[in-house]
């Protein structure tokens, strides 16, 4: 099995209406996949399914398998209950499995690195109590482990910043504590929802070596769920397009970003600055007041004359 | 002042607190003709809204003087400004909370249109507002909730316009917006304030929307500007280090899988210089 992560037929719904409706994604051993959409399309439910972090008004049904890679020689409490041809079944599975996971198997990172970490603890303190949690180390040996994770994501003097707290730290280097704390017991699959949208672009672009270095340099998986298809093309190697709950297209990156099947991924990339598929401003302008998305159906039959008594002519009709 | 020259804004200084007090926005000048669009670029906390707020005159300028076609701006905080300053117009980044809830769309588009016309300028019909960006003439009878993000944004805009402003300053007015729409309706408030005649300041951080719209950028570090002049000179042959260190950050969707490149943290201490040849840039 080489995938570290199969979702399968994934539904997620709230009492009233569906969010995903039956997605498939495989996330490759040592890859990162990019899951992109919309707000509203179903992304980040996904990347919280494969956790149970749904809110309660959600359910899911379908399959999330995570391949067990136990052979390590850590055994967890729930795996033979829920392991099935070397994999754990995360769908519906008991609080134990989920705990052992979570955290241990597959870890996740927020948008917002200010958030996801405690602003009372001091950043040695997060990065250890799990450790100490999960693998069972003693304080002396946490420790040094912590101080190893913060120089491997690059934090400035480790040893010191285990003593500071949070707020003494900037965004980005906030967001690499928080990628410290995630792979503290070396997860095989790391969830990562926007990582960078928070952070200034000089910032962001350091994340993403982070986050293609750690993949390169072996173990880790990553699910990278953003928005931002130039981000996509920097880091991912498959990507996969959602729209309103459902896979619209999923490709290798370069095929997506030069060769896209589907229409709506074409016009995802048309809208995009730099993209080989771009189109100009008038021609945007051009849709948008013709209103091609659709302005509650009555806008239809007077379009053609208000694009013509209006001067955005693009040219190119 | 210039013939064109719509707003001219010279050692603008905005602090906050004090003992001591933090300098957000050192001593900045610039000017916008009519019809032109010019982009302020800089990562957050670079002073971009605090310049933008400062010189509508919502914030407090400790130094520094804004006219707009030469009358004073004063500063006013938020109490109601004068018929000739509502030819200054502001479009927000979030529309959800510029417009208001309860009233009908056309309502409040009416108060732009109410604008023009106490300033002794032409009227004009909400409804058409709405055909001109994009959305349906017949739903000014409805409620911002109605409408989704980017047509709530759209609608925003169309009430800045019906005021027949001389001068829109838009503060991040695509970033909470959906990525496939933040581009069109960038261009689209390019297109209808070049077709007025208007002067347009846009803030963004979004630096290749910002190429694509922008005639003039304005780039800021630390509550300065450290490059300005003509967009595509400064895109091809960026001076200053932190234009160069912003620009080679950009990650590019052409699907080759390049990873943009990221500045040293030594390299910071040199985007705090100030470079004289890096201002005022043309293409000439």
């Amino acid at each position: 099995m080489t995938d570290a992560l199969t979702i399968s037929e994934l539904r997620i719904r709230t009492r009233s209406h569906p969010i995903v409706d039956g997605i498939d994604l495989a996330l490759r051993r040592g890859g990162i996949h990019g899951l992109a959409g919309e707000s509203g399309s179903g992304k980040t439910m996904t990347a919280l399914a494969v956790l149970g972090l749904l809110p309660g008004s959600m359910t899911a049904s379908g399959s999330i398998r995570l391949a067990d890679d136990t052979s390590a020689g850590v055994t967890t409490g729930g795996s033979a209950g829920g392991s099935a041809g070397g994999s754990i079944e995360l769908v519906g599975a008991s609080r134990q499995v989920l705990g052992a996971v979570r955290g241990r198997r597959v870890a996740m990172v927020f948008q917002d690195p200010s958030t996801s970490l405690h602003p009372q603890l001091t950043v040695g303190r997060q990065l250890t109590d799990h450790l100490r949690h999960h693998l069972g180390l003693g304080k002396a040996a946490a420790r040094s482990k912590a101080e190893a994770l913060l120089e491997r994501v690059r934090v400035p003097d480790a040893r010191a910043s285990l003593a500071r707290y949070p707020h003494q730290f900037s965004g980005g280097q906030r967001q690499r504590i928080a990628i410290a704390v995630a792979l503290a017991c070396d997860p095989s699959v790391l969830l990562a929802d926007e990582p960078t949208t928070a952070l200034d672009v000089t910032v962001q672009a350091g994340v993403l070596q982070l986050l293609r270095e750690l993949v390169d340099d072996g173990g880790l998986s990553i699910l990278l769920v953003t928005h931002d298809l130039g981000v996509m093309s920097a880091v991912a190697d498959e990507v996969t397009v959602m729209r309103q709950g459902l896979v619209v297209e999923s490709a290798p990156r370069e095929q997506l970003f030069t060769a896209p099947q589907d229409a709506y991924t074409r016009s995802l990339l048309a809208a995009l600055p730099g993209s080989s598929f771009e189109e100009s401003p008038e021609e945007l302008v051009e849709e948008l007041v013709e209103g091609r998305e659709g302005a509650a159906g009555s806008g239809g039959s007077d379009a053609p004359v208000a694009a013509s008594d209006h001067d955005v002519e693009g040219g190119a009709r | 002042m210039s013939a064109g020259t719509v707003l001219e804004a010279e050692g603008i200084v905005v602090e906050y607190g004090r003992r001591p007090p933090l300098r957000a926005v050192d001593g900045v000048g610039f000017r916008v003709a009519a019809g032109e669009v010019v982009a302020l670029v800089g990562e957050s906390g670079c002073g971009k809204s605090s310049l933008a707020r400062a010189v509508v005159g919502i914030e407090k300028r400790r130094a520094g003087d804004v006219r707009l076609n030469g009358a004073d701006v004063p500063t006013l905080g938020l109490r109601r400004r004068s018929p000739v300053m509502t030819g200054m117009q502001m479009v927000f980044q979030d529309p959800n909370s510029s417009l208001n809830p309860r009233r009908r769309i056309g309502e409040q588009i009416g108060d732009g249109v109410r604008a023009a016309l106490a300033r002794g300028d032409e009227g004009s019909d909400p409804a058409d507002w709405l055909r001109r960006v994009g959305l349906d003439p017949a739903m000014v009878t409805r409620f911002p909730h109605e409408f989704s993000g980017g047509q709530k944004q759209r609608i925003a805009i169309a009430r800045a316009l019906a005021a027949r402003p001389r001068m829109l300053v838009a503060d991040e007015p695509i970033s909470a917006l959906d990525a496939s729409t933040q581009t069109s309706v960038a261009a689209l408030m390019r297109s209808l304030s070049v077709e007025a005649g208007a002067g347009m300041l846009f803030i963004s951080h979004d630096l290749s929307v910002v190429r694509r719209i922008a005639d003039r950028v304005l780039v800021m570090y630390r509550g300065r500007v450290v490059e300005s002049g003509d967009t595509e000179t400064v895109w091809q042959n960026p001076l200053h280090p932190y234009t160069r260190a912003l620009l080679a950050a950009i990650p590019l969707p052409d699907g080759l899988g390049r990873l943009p490149l990221a500045p040293a943290e030594a390299d910071r201490a040199a985007w705090l210089d100030d470079l004289p040849e890096a201002l005022e840039r043309t293409s000439a």
